[in-house]
């Protein structure tokens, strides 16, 4: 049997010394996409931004692994080389640093943690132009600032944009489906199913079934109060749009 | 004999510090004794085989010091300079003065090689420099000099200047910068030994770019070094500034001035890379650096655009400056300044507005990181009959870490009501969001700083030509090790 991509088990975890996610357990495996569904406020971001490294969160006790190996011990910056990605839902503006040359130090810091040689800079930019053309981004656009200016679903594609240089190998959708209308949504979800391979996985995380009418998932897990109440097939979102959280959450508990 | 020649340059950057300027080169050195009265400076012009005029002038201008108090209105602490214990003229022995580059002492010519800083004609580069190098008190070459006189271009040490060029020399020294100006310029203007003249004729777009290495190595010793540029009639020169001092316990004190003049419809442009020592990082050692730069804007027309990046010396005080004299010009201020540990930087620009329709840009920003304190301290004066001037002043400060300072103290004196003035100040942190949405690209913490930092004072570095745009970028990199976790 291959190991699972991610397997989190039994986690306990929060911010600010308030316990948040309470006896969280997931199993995902290589080629899946999982669909993680809850109400404002269960948690979601939270679970996205500790799974991610960033500072300021504690985990007291359970288990993260990520390619069968430990983690939570690893730096964010470890994380994203292993091949763990994260679409923000608020992607924060970096004034006077190009997207390509944000891009080029992140695409050579991953390419060196593998021992593989820098990329050309001529090529890179190319590539670069070409994959943002796909979701909608003209070439004037990548030579702007990161996120400086842009509009929430600029930001959005922009985000997908990084998801298809970086080519994780576990992508972490959060709420990428927020503030996008009808056809960037779907321009977004086009180029989400674009980079799914046998080899990687999705996570999405939302709380609208909308965005599940085009990247299809696997697996929809119900969230609530720190945990998951219910899985179940594609099917669960749209019941889950039909009858409302409250219902689920209570059946769950 | 080439084993010998490794060993005469010593490295000193054992310790592990980043400073790599920080080698000694040992060389046998002509030493004024320390101290500071009437007979050194006339020991100091009678080396320099100066004539009678100069010598007057610096006397005049140590009477004047000795009558004046050390300025004690920026916001930086330094133990108090004995100005009796420095000497004031230290210069490597030649047996013969250098005719060319041939004759150049090997040892110096390897010092500067070890500072990437190409004297040998040949050598093509990308774009072709012209170098003046200043060791210590004296300049010791100057590159492509023939070149540069095919079209007119004056390019030597100040020394040569004065005994080449005095009708020139005599009526531009100190009429931008005058002995009574301030503190540092009238000890300057006693003292100075050394530095670049630069002289571009009416008409004349100078071919390269030129460029002063200063580098101090001597212990105990000031350094004051003097350049004038003048640019005439419808000319254009675009000017480098580098330097860097070896890594010593003790304070260096380096007073310099530069000199600008700007004819009808010149242009000039004028860059630095202040990379002095800045000390370690419990703020031991490191230069003191007391400069007075100024450009006068004399003719219609005329420009003039200092840019600067700052990142050495452990105490700078340094405000250059334009005075906008004819009708139309203009003159800009691009500044970055970086300080890291215990550096302390009170640093800005004035603008003087005086001709009609004079315009002025300021574009500052600051970094601040360690326990380092850094002040942007800015003039901006319109005069009566300065009808319709403008200025657009931008003042923005980086803060890394809660231990640094930063002080932003913009002063304004308008005396014309046509004149528009606006100014517009942010300070802000790195935020842990933007580390943390690098680092979750893969980008490391120190590199994700690097490249945010960068990001901040690309406005700024655009303005420094290619190359000198590559090391600037380097520099902010290696100023700011340490500075983050």
């Amino acid at each position: 049997m291959t190991t699972p991509l991610l397997e989190i088990e039994d986690l306990y975890a929060g911010v600010d010394g308030k316990e948040i996610i309470k006896g969280f357990n997931l199993t995902i495996n290589a080629g899946e996409i999982h669909a993680l569904m809850g109400p404002n406020g269960a948690g979601k971001s939270t679970l996205s931004n500790i799974l991610c490294g960033k500072p300021g969160y504690h985990v007291t006790s359970g288990c993260v692994r990520f390619k069968g190996h430990d983690l939570l011990k690893l730096s964010a910056e470890e994380r994203a080389r292993e091949g763990l990605f994260l679409s923000m839902q608020y992607p924060v503006e970096i004034p006077g640093v190009p997207i390509t040359s944000f891009l080029k130090h992140a695409v050579n810091a991953i390419r060196k943690h593998r021992g593989e040689p820098e990329l050309d800079t001529m090529e890179f930019i190319k590539m670069v132009r070409e994959e943002g053309k796909k979701l909608g981004l003209d070439a004037e656009m990548i030579k702007r600032a990161v996120n400086v200016g842009f509009s929430g679903g600029e930001k959005k594609r922009l985000e997908t944009l990084q998801m298809s240089v970086l080519q994780p190998v576990l992508a972490i959708l959060d709420e990428a489906d927020s503030g996008l209308d009808i056809d960037a949504l779907r321009v977004v979800a086009e180029g989400v199913n674009a980079l799914h391979t046998s080899d990687n996985a999705l996570l999405v995380i939302t709380h609208y079934q909308r965005l599940l009418n085009y990247i299809v998932p696997d697996f929809v897990h119900i969230y609530a109060d720190g945990r998951i109440v219910k899985t179940g097939g594609k099917e669960l979102a749209l019941e889950l749009e039909q009858k409302g959280y409250a219902e689920f959450i209570k059946e769950g508990l | 004999m080439e084993k010998e020649r490794e060993n005469n340059i010593k490295i000193v950057d054992e310790s592990g510090d980043k400073y790599k300027y920080g080698f000694v080169t040992e060389i046998e050195a002509d030493t004024v004794a320390a101290g500071l009265n009437a007979d050194v400076i006339r020991q100091i012009s009678k080396k320099k085989n100066e004539p009678e005029w100069l010598l007057e002038w610096r006397l005049k201008a140590f009477e004047f010091w000795c009558g004046m108090k050390e300025p004690s209105w920026a916001k930086l602490k330094y133990d108090k300079i004995d100005y009796q214990s420095l000497s004031y003229y230290s210069a490597p022995k030649q047996k013969v003065a250098p005719k060319s580059l041939a004759e150049v002492d090997k040892d110096l010519l390897d010092t500067y090689e070890k500072l990437g800083i190409p004297l040998k004609e040949q050598e093509v580069l990308a774009g072709v420099v012209a170098v003046d190098a200043v060791f210590d008190s004296v300049s010791v070459a100057t590159t492509y000099r023939a070149k540069l006189a095919e079209q007119g271009v004056i390019f030597c040490s100040i020394s040569e200047a004065v005994r080449e060029h005095p009708d020139l020399v005599q009526k531009y020294l100190g009429s931008v910068v005058p002995y009574t100006d301030n503190f540092f310029a009238c000890l300057n203007s006693a003292v100075f030994t050394d530095g670049s003249f630069v002289y571009i004729p009416k008409g004349v777009k100078c071919p390269m770019e030129l460029s002063t290495y200063f580098r101090i190595n001597a212990k105990n010793t000031g350094q004051f070094e003097r350049t004038l540029i003048i640019a005439d009639d419808d000319s254009y020169v675009s000017y480098l500034e580098g330097c860097t001092a070896p890594q010593r316990d003790e304070n260096q004190l380096h007073a310099a001035i530069v000199e600008i003049v700007v004819l009808n419809n010149a242009e000039v442009k004028y860059s630095t890379v202040q990379n002095w020592y800045p000390g370690d990082k419990d703020g031991k050692g490191g230069v003191y650096n007391f400069v007075t730069k100024r450009a006068a804007c004399r003719g219609e027309n005329s420009k003039v655009s200092w840019t600067q990046v700052e990142t050495g010396s452990a105490v700078t005080w340094k405000y250059p400056s334009c005075v906008l004299q004819g009708n139309n010009s203009s003159g800009e201020f691009y500044s970055v300044a970086i300080t890291n540990n215990r550096q302390q930087a009170d640093t800005g620009t004035k603008m003087i507005h005086i001709g009609k329709n004079t315009t002025s840009k300021i574009i500052s920003k600051g970094i601040s990181a360690g326990f380092s304190n850094q002040t942007y301290r800015g003039l901006v004066r319109v005069a009566p009959g300065a009808d319709h001037a403008r200025n657009y002043t931008q003042c923005d400060s980086l803060l890394i870490g809660t231990t640094c300072g930063s002080h932003t103290v913009p002063y304004i004196e308008n005396r014309n009501k046509t004149a528009q003035l606006e100014h517009e100040a942010t300070t802000s942190k790195i935020s842990d969001e933007q580390l943390f949405y690098c680092r979750s690209r893969g980008i490391g913490e120190e590199e994700a700083v690097s490249l945010i930092v960068n990001g901040f004072c690309k406005e700024v570095m655009q303005h420094l030509p290619m190359e000198f745009a590559i090391e600037a970028a380097k520099l902010i990199n290696i100023s700011l090790e340490g500075s983050v976790g």
